[in-house]
């Protein structure tokens, strides 16, 4: 995984609510077994007006005018502000993929749905947990003529807007950790295998029934 | 010792270490593999020259993907069959078994777990799939992942998980004739949002609750992860444990009986303090109908789209408009005059026998009304499907209208061919009636089982206990 550390960008505002992670990529694009290549795809059904399919060559394909994607001012973000319980639904993977793959590298929101948000933190991408009202603030900021940008810095912790503003925000530390270094999870479990295999052989004597 | 929800006796027997953070390492007994959210996984493994840490901990089914129409010819979408075979492959390299689509016991992972045994109490399961938390009505704690934690387990057989917070659902009183335990799901995220339960475990438990069959249960479950809890789980009790008895791939003999006797201790203790609590009583809830595009956007069948005006809040004022045009529906419409072109029963929701019984009793004798375009059956597995035909099942919904499927996801998702085309409406029995879910621009309306084939009779939406 790519470490993260301080990006600059571009905010493109999705003013939704419950942004599902079938939006964010139809079931259609679920039969790759890649893990690349979703990004022309993402929010298909809102950034087309045809209907997409995979291996569709998506740079003639008729765009809706009204999807926030599709305004030049937000064409190069890689900062998206969204409304409240982002990433609901199906536990699809591909939806962080999607979104990396298009370039947005930062989620703002007032409230993640969970695996989305645990799986953004597996791919390089940083899910922001902000107070409503600031989001609502964001909102106003972000649709003015001239596109908002923002400096994010994680390990300060800090997002600093182009108009001067700065805004702390909160992460779990582990998340943090991984996220900055760009740890592969794996790998850093794996230096405790003697203890997985410890605990392993308490429970084999403790409930057999699991390893019979 | 202080008393101890179900959630802290499941959590506190897996844990392997804590780091100092707070960060848990967490033991998974079983992993459940589909074909979806698995190739990345295996790839990754093989990428990093890893091996599966327990093979025999996983067992893997194809679903989501597969023909429900006669399969000797295989599976005519290239990508979809490349997919499925994908799966076949990564099994035999890994050494993990796999009910392949030709099995007979083949069917939606989350009804194939339980019916084989393989579900177990007191086990922490996992799946790359949001629905695993289906598991839960066990007594297990059972939620879903993404492709990188399928990875994970696979490699590690653990998880680095932070403790939820803990939710007790206390639904009191009976549930009145055809009111089902998909009407208590709905009711209860109509109640608290798609994101009320957000960060928690949800318990369910309370007298309707124990009065549910397994099958109720593993719905209300199922849809735990609709109200934005990543598991629901359930006490275990006798109906527990006489439904396990004799499953294959559970314990045989006296190892059963062992078991059991550990089994009946995963409870919450009296007194045991959750961080939320909320209380339903069944007698109230009536069947309910979801109107729009998020499963919270739900009313009793007695009730009338509502109106984006009568809401005080600007963002959701907006989504329910949004909605609304989606859905093609005007506020003050009654639910009862929604006119239906499709009816899907089916999915890890609703697809298990006690599900196709309720509705074939109200089909039975019969026929769907001539303006449905299609009313589909997709049992939730091979042996499901078995046993419904050795009831007479499969002729009392043929008879009617229906189409009679081989197992597997269908027009839940709409992976393969079955799906709406759209502006198409469809009485459903799944889980998601999120726009373009069940087919780009179809209409999902979420309903019970009883509901679904009541509305295929009529061609629209009618109260079920009114026949």
């Amino acid at each position: 995984m790519e470490p993260f550390q301080n990006l600059t960008g571009i905010l493109a505002p999705l003013d939704r609510a419950n942004v599902d992670t079938d939006a964010i990529i139809p079931k259609q694009f679920l039969k790759s077994i890649q893990r690349t290549g979703f990004g022309p795809y993402l929010f298909d059904e809102w950034r087309y007006l045809d209907h997409g399919e995979p291996g569709m060559d998506c740079s003639h394909r008729p765009r809706n005018p009204e999807f926030v994607l599709n305004d030049p001012r937000y064409e190069h973000a890689s900062i998206l502000l969204t409304r409240e319980n982002f990433g609901c639904g199906s536990s699809r993977e591909h939806a962080p993929w999607a979104l990396y793959d298009f370039g947005i590298r930062v989620i703002l929101a007032p409230s993640f749905a969970d695996i989305f948000f645990n799986n953004c933190f597996k791919n390089g991408l940083l899910p922001i947990q902000l107070p409503p009202e600031l989001i609502d603030r964001l909102f106003v900021k972000a649709t003015q003529p001239e596109p908002l940008q923002i400096s994010v810095d994680l390990p300060a912790q800090t997002l600093t807007l182009s108009d001067g503003e700065v805004i702390p925000f909160a992460i779990d530390p582990a998340h943090k950790h991984r996220l900055i270094h760009g740890l592969d999870d794996i790998a850093l479990t794996l230096q405790f295998a003697e203890q997985i295999r410890a605990y392993e052989e308490r429970r084999r004597l403790e409930a057999p029934w699991l390893f019979s | 010792m202080a008393p101890k929800t179900l959630y802290d006796k499941l959590w506190e027997s897996h844990v392997v270490r804590v780091d100092e953070t707070g960060m848990a390492l967490l033991y998974i007994d079983r992993q459940l593999i589909h074909e979806v959210t698995s190739p990345q996984a295996f790839e990754g493994l093989r990428l990093a020259g890893r091996k599966p840490w327990r093979p025999s901990a996983n067992l893997a089914v194809p679903d989501h993907n597969v023909p429900t129409r006669d399969r000797t010819a295989g599976i005519s979408d290239p990508i979809s069959r490349l997919q499925v075979e994908t799966l076949a492959a990564n099994c035999r390299a890994f050494g993990i078994t796999e009910l392949g689509m030709d099995d007979p016991r083949q069917g939606i992972v989350h009804v194939i777990g339980p019916e084989q045994g393989f579900t177990l109490p007191g086990t922490t399961i996992v799946c790359g799939d949001s629905h695993t938390s289906t598991h839960g009505a066990f007594g297990a704690l059972a939620f879903g992942i993404g492709t990188s934690e399928v990875e994970h387990v696979l490699a590690t057989q653990t998880l680095p998980q932070r403790r939820s917070k803990t939710m007790l659902v206390e639904i009191s009183g009976t549930l009145g004739p055809q009111v089902t335990a998909k009407d208590l799901a709905l009711d209860l995220i109509g109640q608290i949002g798609t994101a009320g339960g957000t960060g928690y475990v949800i318990e369910f438990a309370g007298e309707a609750v124990r009065a549910l069959s397994m099958e109720g249960r593993m719905t209300l479950c199922n849809m735990a992860i609709e109200a934005g809890a990543r598991a629901g789980i359930i006490g275990v009790d006798d109906k527990t444990i006489e439904y396990l008895r004799g499953r294959p791939m559970a314990p045989q003999g006296e190892l059963f009986d062992r078991a059991a006797q550990y089994w009946r201790t995963l409870v919450s203790d009296p007194d045991a303090q959750f961080d939320r609590v909320v209380r339903i009583d069944a007698t109230a809830v009536a069947p309910q109908v979801t109107w729009g595009t998020s499963p919270e956007m739900v009313v009793p069948v007695t009730a009338r789209v509502p109106d984006p005006k009568d809401e005080s809040d600007p963002v959701k004022a907006r989504g329910m408009a949004r909605a609304l045009d989606y859905m093609g529906l005007t506020p003050g419409m009654p639910i009862v005059e929604i006119q239906i072109d499709k009816v899907f029963i089916g999915s890890c929701t609703n697809a298990r026998l006690e599900d196709l019984r309720a509705a074939a009793a109200i089909v039975r004798g019969k026929r769907i009304a001539d303006s449905i375009k299609q009313a589909l059956v997709v049992p939730g597995s091979g042996l499901v499907r078995a046993q419904a035909e050795a009831e007479g099942l499969d002729r009392i919904f043929i008879e009617a209208g229906f189409e009679w499927r081989e197992p597997g996801c269908s027009m839940c998702l709409a992976m393969n061919a079955d799906r709406l085309a759209p502006g198409e409406r469809c009485a459903s029995t799944s889980n998601r009636n999120f726009e373009g879910r069940q087919g780009s621009g179809g209409r999902t309306h979420l309903t019970s089982p009883p509901m679904a084939a009541a509305a295929a009779i009529a061609g629209h939406f009618v109260d079920v206990r009114a026949l």
